[in-house]
């Protein structure tokens, strides 16, 4: 196998566009999944694609009206930016990501070009509307809601690379829970995350929820969002009814039942609104 | 792949090294600038054991290609630094390195913390360590040690105990410094410069028969291999097994697959060759044929046998029976039963096995991690053909076993490629092929009844258990004889009946693992104990203790216990627990709708020892003309600590103190065979054979100087001085005449436990002791999403007397991390599970709070009032934290793991039925 290591994107492109090659940056999917092929004797890989040389793709930044994250930007970089509230779901999710090990090495957009239905960065940037900076052929702004188009799909094609994600700055704030076995290195049985705007009276302006691991891809709640607008705060996990997660399709697997899956994911919409309730500080406490 | 040249920083230094750049950091540093303290535990980021710091900040080496890492500032273990040093410290005081395969990783991961943020606490230095699994030591001393240097401690003084002193005292592990420095060297870390490596390659079916086509062509194909072993290979006999009966397991399967994972062929040759081959391109023909799953499946009418000479395959019966269950039955003012399920259970040691072979003329020398060197030594010689004499079985280090590696894996297969190629094999499992192909702990189904009159005394227990044994016997016979002996739990029980099947299928194969069988035993029984405490209005504690065997009880088996019988004593230290965290638990439940509460309690025994086998251990002691002083031992310690234990037993017996021995292990041609480290049996049997061996050679000492008992030692080089009150004398050693070892005086001792034959019924003395134990477990369930946290576990542990507190403590506590995973999140699924992401093990995060206390009912056979731990640690656990939950919820469980789909499940139902 050949390995190419750019250092700039027009070269990480042209090698793109000529061979069909594997892309890594943190490699904390393409490994195991070599490792898992290895096991019972497939261990051909693809070319591979390195992309750590393209020093444009680093970072988080403020850009005005949206904070671009750059492809190569890890979990720990985004735990450890300063971000507006919005955010704080995201950050949640970054700690809960594999070990502190994964978070250093992860990054927010290799997680979502894996596109796993479990990945616990998806629900996230489909509640912060994000849209993905694709470069290729045809250069495109993708958002999230488009972007992933199926079990491990999405829309970055075979000659494209994903070169950031950018959320756009709105006011409210983020929130994620997840569920797993165990506390730390768990793959999610189910996650929401949620962000919600609300007024001075204490009312939702803007909810945008988003359910993982209970359907081929993470999935908006639309329904239950329009629900919301308009409630207070306070009572905004009694909203939550089955008929809101009704477009899911969970499945049975060793971690879960499908059964399960759709009862947590309400339980779970649930305590993520009620989350919003109480402003962070007294989470915390509690 | 093609190699390039990088140069890396490791630890301060520049080093050029050719490697492939998509080959692993970890790779890389192992396998190219052999520095083997970081481990390979997993290759997929799930375990953490290969962590060392890029830039300071950890990552799994695992997951780094080796062209990323370039230009980087790389430190490992092997690295040094004021903070790493004081982490070493605190991990050795403390007892945080058992096996020590994980003890690289945890450091630099601690290192990674304290460098960030040098006053650490809990939560930041548990997320710290969250993405390193430790099987050994349920994190609790890991943490206490991060959090110590965190604290600013930086002097860390283990006990030096002197002479006499050593039994009792926390003496850090006499062969825990390596473990620190990452410089033990474990099964991968050999690396004969010359050597081939091996690769099996693997039935992915669970039941096939299979041919194998013309392989000249695939090596013509692949110039890198140098030759493919099949079946026809194998010089003696192609099979092995634990006993003389059950040689049915195949090092290279013969034409038939039995379970997934069976070896067809193994690859030998150049490193990159045998692992670039494409499976697929070896010429094997499946025909694939039904697989039996569980053990219903296998004993349904008109199951093809899955051994010719089994056609039932039901491979053994265990049986106990005394008194008349009808009997007691009839005299019962309650009576429970209940069916109840396990699932398989995978060992999760952090070290797949490993290790390589070379001939060395006409004899076989193979060295690899392992539980039983001896046994490995007749598995080795039968497979090749040659007198035990003609095999050396070296044990490396060995990064967990818990009856994992009692059984051999890469040992015969390595040594017919050794012997056919004449040059070094090595091979090294991958997490998966270790998964797959070991043994696992058997899955049981069980029925089972219980009566008590109205006073609450148990009348009667009888229990029907079937143990899915897979597709080979392995220890499967161990398992059906050793549950009808305890499976009544530590009771009085007038009236029993416990009868077992062990079941062959084509599921994964079932074999050692902490408890043989028994964890899964008290499951059932505690629950109905539990049950006839509600029937009778009676507490979980009271009943417990009013029927708790104690001295001058006779168990099931009929055997009286003279002595040592601590388990009303365990119940007492847990009485305060258990009522207090119980009312607690009540009171918070008053005002908690979601959350619940709950608080169980259960007991455990278990025999130390092999049921009712000789299972001797033989130990020697010997002083050289410059007085080195050697404890020749060959008890593998699997990182629970019988180097350091049975040390401190034979330097107190001899009368001089700990520090003054280098100890030989385990290897074959060095050692006398101290049988398997398994049943709980090196403290207990081979503590007594290094007592003698003690013994033996202060008698020889002494009587150098005509000197009484009492006389006191002093070893200083090679003169030895004997005082005996205000008489005394100086032995010159170097004037004594050297036997044919080099030694100028020895010692022996041999010991086996006295054990009788049980017969039809069960009736014997299977044990000549026990271990007793009571356990309270605490948890909160969120009754909304079915999931539990175990908030606190209180041990108490009747161990006789613990030689080391500290070393006892790590065996409680690693003990109770693998019952809170039995009870709630593992289970080994074959073709699903099969790796350390889909097949959970606690993390430092799951663990709760442990609170032991040490029970010491002296045992007078035991050395110095000792029995053993390892497995007792175990088995109150899982039915503690079920009772717990039950308390909690009402939901009684009768199928582990409890997985919050599953008690999420049972609670609809609970509140459905109102």
């Amino acid at each position: 196998m050949r390995y190419f290591r750019p250092a700039t994107l027009a070269e990480a492109l042209a090698i793109r566009g000529g061979e069909d090659v594997a892309v890594i940056a943190g490699g904390t999917d393409v490994y195991p999944a070599h490792a898992a092929r290895r096991a019972w004797g497939d261990p051909v890989h693809k070319d591979v694609l390195d992309m750590s040389g393209v020093a444009e793709l680093r970072g988080i930044e403020d850009r005005g009206d949206h904070i671009r994250i750059g492809a190569l930007a890890t979990w720990t970089e985004l735990i450890r930016a300063e971000l507006p509230p919005l955010f704080d779901g995201m950050k949640d999710a970054a700690r809960q990501i594999g070990g502190a090990q994964v978070q250093n090495r992860g990054t927010v957009v290799g997680n979502a070009c894996t596109a796993s239905p479990a990945g616990d960065g998806i629900p996230n940037l489909l509640a912060l509307d994000a849209a993905f900076e694709i470069a290729g052929p045809a250069p495109a702004r993708v958002p999230a809601s488009a972007f992933f188009t199926g079990y491990r799909a999405t829309a970055c094609g075979p000659r494209d690379i994903v070169t950031g994600v950018l959320v756009p700055k709105r006011g409210g704030r983020g929130r994620f829970v997840k569920l797993g076995a165990r506390k730390y290195l768990v793959i999610s049985v189910a996650m929401v995350a949620a962000a919600v705007e609300t007024d001075a009276a204490g009312r939702v302006v803007a909810a945008r929820i988003a359910v993982g691991a209970c359907s081929a891809v993470a999935r908006r709640l639309p329904a239950l969002e329009a629900d919301l607008a308009g409630a207070a705060v306070a009572d905004a996990a009694r909203v939550v009814a089955p008929r809101h997660l009704s477009d899911l399709a969970p499945i049975d697997d060793v971690r879960a039942s499908a059964a399960y899956r759709t009862a947590a994911a309400r339980a779970l919409v649930a305590d993520c609104l009620a989350g919003f309730a109480h402003p962070p500080a007294a989470e915390e406490a509690a | 792949m093609t190699v390039e040249a990088f140069t890396l920083l490791v630890n301060g230094e520049s080093r050029a090294v050719q490697a492939a750049p998509f080959a692993s950091l970890a790779d890389t540093l192992r396998e190219r600038l052999r520095l083997t303290g970081t481990k390979i535990g997993c290759d997929a980021g799930d375990c953490g054991a290969c962590t060392v710091l890029l830039d300071d900040e950890q990552v799994c080496a695992c997951l780094v290609p080796t062209a990323q890492a370039e230009g980087r500032a790389i430190t490992t273990i092997e690295g040094s630094s004021g903070l790493v040093e004081r982490l070493r410290e605190a991990f050795l005081a403390h007892g945080a390195a058992q096996c020590g395969v994980c003890t690289p990783g945890m450091i630099m991961a601690a290192a990674a913390a304290l460098t960030r943020d040098p006053a650490a606490g809990r939560a930041a230095v548990e997320d710290a360590l969250g993405g390193v699994l430790c099987r050994c030591t349920g994190y609790v001393k890991i943490v206490e040690a991060v959090l110590d240097v965190a604290r600013g401690a930086n002097a860390f003084a283990s006990a030096a105990a002197e002479a006499g002193e050593a039994v009792g005292a926390r003496i850090a592990r006499v062969d825990g410094r390596p473990k620190v420095d990452g410089t033990d060297l474990f099964g991968a870390d050999h690396q004969p410069s010359d050597a081939l490596w091996l690769r099996l390659v693997r039935s992915p079916h669970p039941s096939a028969r299979f041919t194998v086509g013309d392989l000249a062509p695939v090596l013509a194909r692949h110039p890198g291999l140098v030759r493919v072993l099949t079946a026809a290979d194998i010089p003696g006999a192609n099979s092995f097994g634990v006993f003389p009966t059950t040689k049915d397991q195949p090092v290279l399967a013969d034409g038939v697959v039995r379970m997934r994972g069976d070896p067809v062929a193994a690859l030998v040759g150049a490193r990159e060759a045998v692992e670039a081959f494409p499976d697929g391109d070896l010429p094997v023909a499946y025909e694939v044929l039904p697989a039996l799953s569980g053990a219903a499946a296998a004993l349904a009418g008109g199951a093809p046998a899955i051994h010719a000479e089994i056609p039932g395959n039901v491979l053994t019966r265990g049986y106990l029976e005394r008194g008349s269950v009808a009997e007691g039955h009839a005299l019962a003012a309650a009576t429970a039963s209940g069916a109840f399920e396990t699932a398989f259970v995978e060992h999760a040691y952090i070290e797949p096995e490993a290790g390589h072979a070379k001939r060395v003329g006409d004899r076989m020398e193979v060295t690899a991690c392992t539980q039983a060197p001896v046994m490995d030594q007749e598995e080795v010689a039968r497979v090749l053909g040659l007198p035990m004499a003609a095999v050396r079985i070296v044990p490396t280090a060995c990064g967990g076993g818990f009856g994992g590696k009692l059984d051999v894996s890469v040992q015969p297969v390595l040594a017919v490629a050794a012997w056919l190629t004449g040059r070094p094999v090595r091979v090294v499992y991958s997490r998966t092929e270790s998964m797959v192909s070991s043994t696992k702990r058997h899955p049981a189904s069980i029925r089972a009844r219980m009566s008590a009159d109205a006073e609450g005394r148990f009348t009667a227990y009888e229990m029907e258990a079937d143990f899915n044994t897979g597709a080979y016997a392995s220890w499967g016979p161990t398992v059906a004889n050793r549950v009808p002996v305890h499976a009544t739990g530590p009771y009085r029980v007038p009236h029993v009946r416990n009868a077992t099947r062990a079941v062959h299928t084509n599921d994964s194969n079932a074999g050692a693992f902490r408890g043989f069988g028994v964890p899964q035993a008290a499951i059932a029984g505690e629950a109905l104990i539990d049950d006839l405490a509600e029937a009778l209005g009676m507490d979980r504690w009271t009943i417990r203790r009013a029927n708790a065997l104690r001295r001058g009880d006779a168990t099931p088996s009929g055997q009286v216990l003279h002595a040592s019988a601590g388990l009303p004593e365990c119940l007492d230290a847990v009485r305060g627990d258990f009522f207090g965290r119980a009312a607690e638990a009540e009171a918070f439940n008053a005002r908690s709708s979601r959350t619940k509460r709950g608080v169980g309690l259960a007991c455990m025994w278990y025999g130390c020892g092999n049921t009712s086998l000789s299972n001797p251990s033989r130990m020697r002691i010997a002083l050289s003309a410059r007085g080195e002083l050697t404890f020749f031992n060959g008890a593998v310690d699997i990182g629970q600590g019988s180097t350091t234990v049975l040390l401190q037993i034979a330097a107190d017996a001899l009368g001089l103190p700990a520090r003054l021995f280098c100890s030989v292990v385990g290897d074959t041609d060095l050692t006398y065979d101290a049988g398997k480290t398994s049943a709980s049996r090196q403290t207990f049997v081979s503590g007594n054979a290094a007592r003698l061996a003690g013994e033996d050679l202060r008698r020889r000492v002494l009587a150098l100087a005509n000197a009484g008992p009492e006389a006191r030692l002093i070893l200083d080089g090679a003169r030895l001085r004997i005082e005996d009150g205000p008489a005394g004398r100086t032995v010159d050693l170097a004037a004594l005449t050297p036997d044919g070892t080099g030694a100028v005086l020895a010692g022996e001792g041999r010991y086996d436990p006295p054990t009788t034959a049980l017969d039809a019924n069960g009736q014997g003395i299977p044990y000549a002791t026990y271990g007793f134990a009571a356990q309270v477990a605490e948890v909160d369930v969120d009754t909304v999403l079915g999931t539990v946290k175990v908030r606190r576990v209180v041990a108490a542990h009747d161990v006789g007397r613990a030689v080391n507190p500290t070393l006892a403590e790590g065996q409680i506590h690693g003990g109770i991390a693998q019952g809170l995973g039995l009870a709630l999140m593992e289970e080994f699924v074959p073709g699903r599970t099969e790796n350390l992401h889909d097949y959970l093990i606690p993390t430092v995060g799951d663990v709760p709070e442990i609170v032991v206390k040490l029970i010491e009912d002296r045992e007078p056979e035991g050395p110095f009032g000792a029995k053993g731990v390892g497995e007792p640690a175990l088995v109150a656990t899982a039915p503690a934290i079920l009772g717990a939950i039950r308390h909690a919820t009402g939901v009684r469980v009768t199928r582990v793991p409890v997985l919050p789909h599953r008690l999420h499940e049972a609670l609809r139902l609970r509140a459905a039925a109102g």
